[in-house]
């Protein structure tokens, strides 16, 4: 596992995507952060910078993890890594840290623009925390779901499409659940808005039951990503 | 050391892999034969846990595939049809990768090294796999597979699309291989595995068809020659002689090549050795020189056509109780 993982994170950088993602990541998320916080000289507005971040990452995520699988399966290298003494667990979790690393290394380079906010006030630092930790938690979740829909096909383009649309529409859901007219249907839609869990954080305060959500929401889809590959093999 | 038990794999309505048993023992070079889309990929895969089999199983030096499949792996090294290369790594990068990957604890870049000086890898250790030729490629999958001296080794169709120099090389290779290891080599080519193998298995449309030691199946479908003659003269007049040799079958006209020559394809009865009585025939005529004279290879399906054919013989004497 470990092997495969330093592979696919050293991928990155052998291939102009870990660039364009850190890049794009620090450039989007400087100037979003520049118009709503800096130039509005408020706090007030971190909601709004944090909803267009994810925004965001509706983009840049599927960018990160498009190749994991698919390119494995397009250039065949599926066989070597299946085919060597490493569990489908292992092989599925190595890809994932690793983008999850890059995610999270962008992520944490990025969260120095708050560092500014101290040189010219005092912020809230709780709102700014309970903030950060939201958005890393939804964004490992997207990260998972890039990743299983990386493993339904070989193009990396349809996998980047698709992972985008997922994406999206998780994000959507919490407009556009309220005109569904079917309860049943609306409590459904609910489960996978990340946005109506991502409430409490932007009050200030951790809810561990949103946490516990993020995190199994991601468990799903990387335990969906292992199905994938089992089911597989059975075919 | 491999045994492969009732296996069989099917594939929606397809049954690719029909109820195949076989064996490898310890040492042994095994050629595995079949036309294309025989089931001799999805046998490998199967074997190697690229895929699961639908009944029957697999064991690896005693282990099971399925039960223990972490434990199975690591007996085996693996060459897929299409060598699994990572085209933007350095041989060096991707040889340590699959080093780490196979969870070796050898000395690593004096086991590497090793490796690639025996698949003769050395002068291109610092360059990108994408930009290497074709055969290199293919050395650098079969140096993959033997990273971390695994005791078993498969190669599923070694030699496809390389020149004749590099299949020499790589049949070479192998019969080197065999002496430490035990060895799987898939082909659709029947030369092949004559040069290489102690044993042939033979698939065809996923049943098997023979398992025999390579002499044994090499003279069971041996037994009827086909010629291929180029004489001079008029075509009737040799035609006419030709078939008045004792033991010739058939011939047929290939065609004109030169401008006073004719090739003849010339079938003769089973187990007759035709060349001397043809010779004499030819040269007693007088004016009808020959000047070319080569010995047909079987194709596969040849073989097949034979090998079914004395498999009913085989299966009406034991119905009349002669054997």
């Amino acid at each position: 596992m470990f092997a495969i993982y330093k592979r696919e994170l050293r991928s990155y950088f052998i291939t102009p995507l870990g660039y364009i993602f850190c890049g794009m990541f620090l450039l989007v998320s400087g100037i979003l952060f520049y118009r709503t916080t800096l130039a509005a000289q408020s706090t007030e507005s971190l909601s709004e910078y944090f909803l267009y971040l994810l925004m965001m990452f509706a983009v840049l995520i599927p960018l990160l993890t498009m190749r994991l699988l698919a390119d494995d399966r397009r250039s065949k290298t599926e066989q070597l890594l299946m085919t060597a003494p490493v569990s489908i667990t292992g092989m599925v979790m190595g890809k994932y840290l690793a983008a999850l690393t890059i995610y999270g290394c962008t992520f944490l380079v990025n969260a120095f623009n708050f560092v500014l906010l101290y040189l010219y006030g005092t912020p809230n630092t709780a709102a700014i925390l309970a903030n950060i930790l939201g958005v890393f938690l939804i964004g490992a979740a997207f990260v998972a779901v890039g990743l299983f829909l990386s493993s339904l096909t070989q193009s990396q383009l349809i996998a980047a499409v698709s992972s985008i649309g997922v994406i999206v529409a998780m994000l959507l859901i919490r407009f556009v659940n309220t005109y569904i007219p079917y309860a049943w249907l609306r409590s459904v839609l609910q489960w996978f808005s990340v946005l109506d869990r991502f409430v409490p954080f932007s009050n200030q305060s951790l809810s561990i039951p949103s946490i516990v959500y993020y995190a199994s929401l991601a468990a799903l889809f990387v335990f969906l990503t292992v199905r994938v590959y089992d089911k597989r093999r059975w075919a | 050391m491999i045994e492969i038990n009732e296996l069989t794999k099917v594939f929606g309505a397809n049954r690719a892999v029909d109820n195949v048993t076989f064996s490898v023992e310890p040492g042994e070079i095994m050629g595995f034969l079949g036309p294309n889309g025989a089931g001799k990929s999805t046998t490998l895969n199967i074997l190697t846990g690229y895929l699961s089999a639908t009944s029957g199983n697999c064991k690896v030096n005693g282990v099971d595939i399925l039960e223990n499949p972490i434990e199975a792996k690591r007996q085996i090294g693996f060459l897929p049809e299409q060598p699994p290369l990572y085209m933007d790594m350095t041989v060096k990068e991707y040889l340590r990768f699959v080093y780490d990957l196979k969870g070796c604890r050898l000395p690593r870049d004096q086991h590497i090294r090793e490796k690639c000086d025996v698949v003769k890898i050395g002068d291109v250790y610092d360059r990108i796999i994408g930009n290497l030729s074709k055969g290199y490629k293919q050395r650098v999958g079969i140096a993959q597979a033997l990273i971390g001296d695994p005791p078993v080794l498969i190669f599923d169709e070694p030699t496809v699309g390389l020149d004749p120099k590099q299949i020499i090389e790589i049949r070479n290779l192998i019969r080197v291989l065999g002496q430490k290891h035990t060895i799987i080599l898939s082909t659709h080519i029947l030369p092949e595995v004559q040069a290489v193998c102690d044993r042939i298995v033979v698939i065809n449309k996923g049943k098997l068809v023979a398992n025999e030691k390579t002499e044994n199946l090499v003279t069971a479908v041996d037994g009827s020659r086909k010629l291929i003659a180029k004489i001079v003269g008029r075509e009737e007049d040799v035609l006419k002689v030709l078939r008045n040799v004792p033991g010739v079958k058939s011939v047929d006209v290939l065609g004109k090549r030169d401008t006073d020559s004719v090739s003849y394809l010339i079938e003769s009865e089973d187990r007759v050795d035709i060349r001397k009585p043809l010779f004499y025939a030819l040269s007693a005529s007088g004016n009808m020189p020959l000047i070319g004279l080569e010995g047909m290879e079987l194709s596969l399906e040849d073989i097949f056509i034979r090998l079914v054919s004395e498999n009913r013989k085989a299966a009406r004497g034991t119905k009349g109780g002669k054997s």
